[in-house]
């Protein structure tokens, strides 16, 4: 018997018992296309986070309030970052002292956080108000898509003047220019000096929905007696230890040493990379689970047809078929099953991952595609033909017996 | 010619171990059928017939003894030859059917020829020949569970001629259904044998050996004289 009739027997086998077929082309689906799509969403997330991480470069540090682990060195237990944050005792004179006195520095900037409601004509959007000082837009590599963003005089003064974020611009003023009008938070009018390039949605997050107004300005404005946390940027990657010593002996003149800590950016990488694997182990735990689960679906419906085929088989070894002709056609049952199974599947994760990627970050890579597509058609393969192998063994009238 | 046996059971012996006790299927069974034959084997349940007719269709082989298809020994074969020899000479009844369900008639008919490695066009111009000859004209695209139970006993009969056996084995094929349903097939096993095919049957009834040419009685699975 050849190839072509062996194969035409094993399709017509397929489309004689379709729904079967098609349950059991599901589990490879379904195991295949979550494989796929888990790990996609876990390497775009860990790629987003590393390149967010990549832009705030690797000259920079932060000043918290508190005491906290990574800035000791600490972390055997997983420490987060905000782990241990107490309140904040930061002065503008802290700012100048930095300023002022720190040699290995080549930029210090203030950073305050508020929520407030911008107002327009009636129109109004709850958006995120951070307070910065001038050089966030240079540092921070903000474009500017209208305007310009306030400056040092401006800061100095405390004057009301306000950046927006695309979507909090677009909002309030839909097709008009909103530079140089007037708008209102919590309040208070602020001049609109520009608005910023559009930024994207980070895990559901709209990073445009903020607004930006001088540090000085925000402290006067939202009654805050001290700033949140400094920004500050060494002169190069390999002063960033000189440049913490150096800090820290200036902030701790007049705070005590638990009242405030000194981060740099490779141990805030260091923490995420830990947390980025943990997460990575968990998408990694769910998908071998479904997978796991697709096997069993595969087995299951494999393993039920078990009485059916075999009496089948020994009908057809009965007329003549031998355990080779059996084997072969069993055989190429699974593989086309498996095939279709997985060619589906690795679409479906393909699409998938394309589909949710204006939530999420997601990047498809092809290690996941082989390891869902080599597991489930392996499954497939040995639960489609263990059974069969079997039955092909038995003598006619055993096999045809079989309950 | 008619001198030389068709098929030759020669001091057949089948035992089966059940707990490690011996249950002797066939003891000792020596057979002879000539060309042309029509034989009935009739005998009580479990005195072995089935067990007679599964080695004579070499669907099993003996523990000792020989069978002798056509001046060959099959008893020594192997799962390839047999399977050969089944899809070349033998045509087997089943007394449930054993249609493959899901398969149409003339799908089922076709089995035995695609295992015989004939081609496509050939093997459903026999098939439908078959069918049309044992009357189920209207029913070659009807699924086995379309068809009455003599209808599907007829479908399982075409499946045993359609190879052009050298002998046609029916164990028990009018044991499920109707005394009307059981003389159209011992109506047409009859035109069957009187074309020339040599027929072994198995039966009870003795309504239903009457139409065979010969009578073997079995008990304990030995022959009775
Ligand atoms: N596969 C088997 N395993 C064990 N014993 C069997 C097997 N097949 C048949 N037997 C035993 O062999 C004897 C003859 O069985 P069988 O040929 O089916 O009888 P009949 O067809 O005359 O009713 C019975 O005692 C039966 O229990
Ligand atoms: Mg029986």
């Amino acid at each position: 018997m050849t190839f072509w009739e062996n194969l035409r027997l094993a399709l017509a086998a397929l489309r004689a018992n379709k729904v079967r077929s098609a349950l059991t082309m599901l589990g490879i689906i379904i195991g295949v296309s979550s494989v796929i799509l888990l790990v996609a969403i876990g390497t775009g997330l860990s790629t987003y986070i590393t390149n967010q991480l990549e832009d705030l470069g690797g000259d920079s540090l932060f000043v918290m309030p508190g005491e906290l682990e990574i800035a000791t060195g600490g972390g055997g237990s997983g420490g987060m970052p905000g782990a241990g944050v107490g309140a904040s005792k930061f002065t503008i004179d802290h700012l100048e002292d930095i300023k002022r006195n720190a040699k290995t520095i080549k930029a210090v900037m203030a950073y305050t956080e508020n929520n407030g409601t911008i107002r327009y004509r009636g129109k109004s959007k709850i958006a995120q108000v951070a307070g910065v000082g001038p050089e966030y837009q240079e540092v921070r590599n903000q474009r500017i898509d209208e305007g310009s963003f306030f400056n040092l005089s401006q800061y100095n003064a405390a004057k009301k003047v306000v950046v927006l974020g695309k979507t909090v611009a677009q909002e309030l003023f839909d097709q008009e220019s909103p530079v140089g009008k007037k708008v209102t938070i919590s309040d208070k009018q602020y001049a609109v000096a520009g608005v910023l390039e559009e930024k994207g949605a980070f895990g559901g997050i709209d990073l445009d929905n903020q607004v930006f107004i001088p540090a000085t300005t925000a402290m006067r404005q939202f009654d805050m007696q001290y700033l949140q946390s400094f920004w500050i940027q060494s002169q190069g990657a390999d002063t960033i230890a000189a440049t913490k010593e150096e800090v820290e002996k200036i902030l701790s003149k007049t705070l005590d040493d638990d009242q405030f800590s000194v981060i740099d950016t490779k141990s805030i990488l260091g923490v995420i990379s830990r947390i980025l694997g943990v997460l990575t182990a968990a998408l990694g735990g769910i998908a071998a689970i479904s997978l796991l689960v697709g096997g069993i679906g595969i087995m299951n419906i494999m393993l039920v047809s078990v009485t059916e085929r075999t009496r089948e088989i020994g009908l057809r070894k009965a007329v003549g078929a031998t355990p080779q002709v059996i084997l072969t056609q069993f055989l190429i049952e699974a593989v086309i099953l498996s095939l279709f199974g997985g060619l589906s599947g690795i679409t479906l994760g393909i699409l998938g991952s394309l589909g949710i990627r204006q939530f999420l970050t997601t990047s498809v890579t092809p290690w996941s595609i082989f390891l869902a597509f080599g597991v489930s058609a392996l499954v497939g393969v040995i639960f489609g033909v263990a059974p069969a192998a079997k039955a092909s063994r038995l003598n006619p009238i055993d096999a045809l017996r079989y309950e | 010619m008619s001198s030389i046996p068709l098929l030759k059971l020669e001091n057949v012996f089948k035992i089966y171990k059940i707990d490690d006790l011996p249950v002797k299927a066939l003891d000792g069974v020596d057979l002879v059928i000539k060309k042309g034959d029509f034989l009935s084997v009739m005998g009580p349940s479990g005195s072995g017939k089935s067990t007679l007719m599964h080695i004579a269709g070499c669907l099993d082989i003996p523990t000792s003894g020989k069978v002798i298809l056509e001046g060959e020994n099959v008893s020594s074969l192997g799962e390839k030859e047999l399977a050969k020899i089944r899809s070349t000479k033998i045509g087997f009844v089943f007394q449930s059917f054993n249609l493959v369900p899901r398969m149409e008639a003339i799908d089922n008919v076709q089995l035995p020829l695609i295992y015989a490695g004939i081609k496509t066009a050939e093997r459903e111009r026999r098939a439908t020949e078959t069918l049309i000859a044992l009357g189920l004209k209207e029913r070659l695209h009807h699924f086995p569970n379309q068809l009455s139970g003599g209808e599907q006993q007829r479908v399982a009969l075409a499946r045993a001629l359609v190879n052009r056996p050298a002998i046609i084995l029916a164990d028990e094929p009018t044991g499920n259904v109707d005394s009307h349903t059981a003389k159209e097939i011992m109506e047409i096993l009859t035109k069957l044998n009187k074309e020339g095919n040599t027929l072994i049957i198995v039966t009870h009834d003795p309504e239903v050996a009457k139409w065979t040419k010969r009578i073997v009685k079995i008990k304990d699975g030995k022959i009775e004289n």
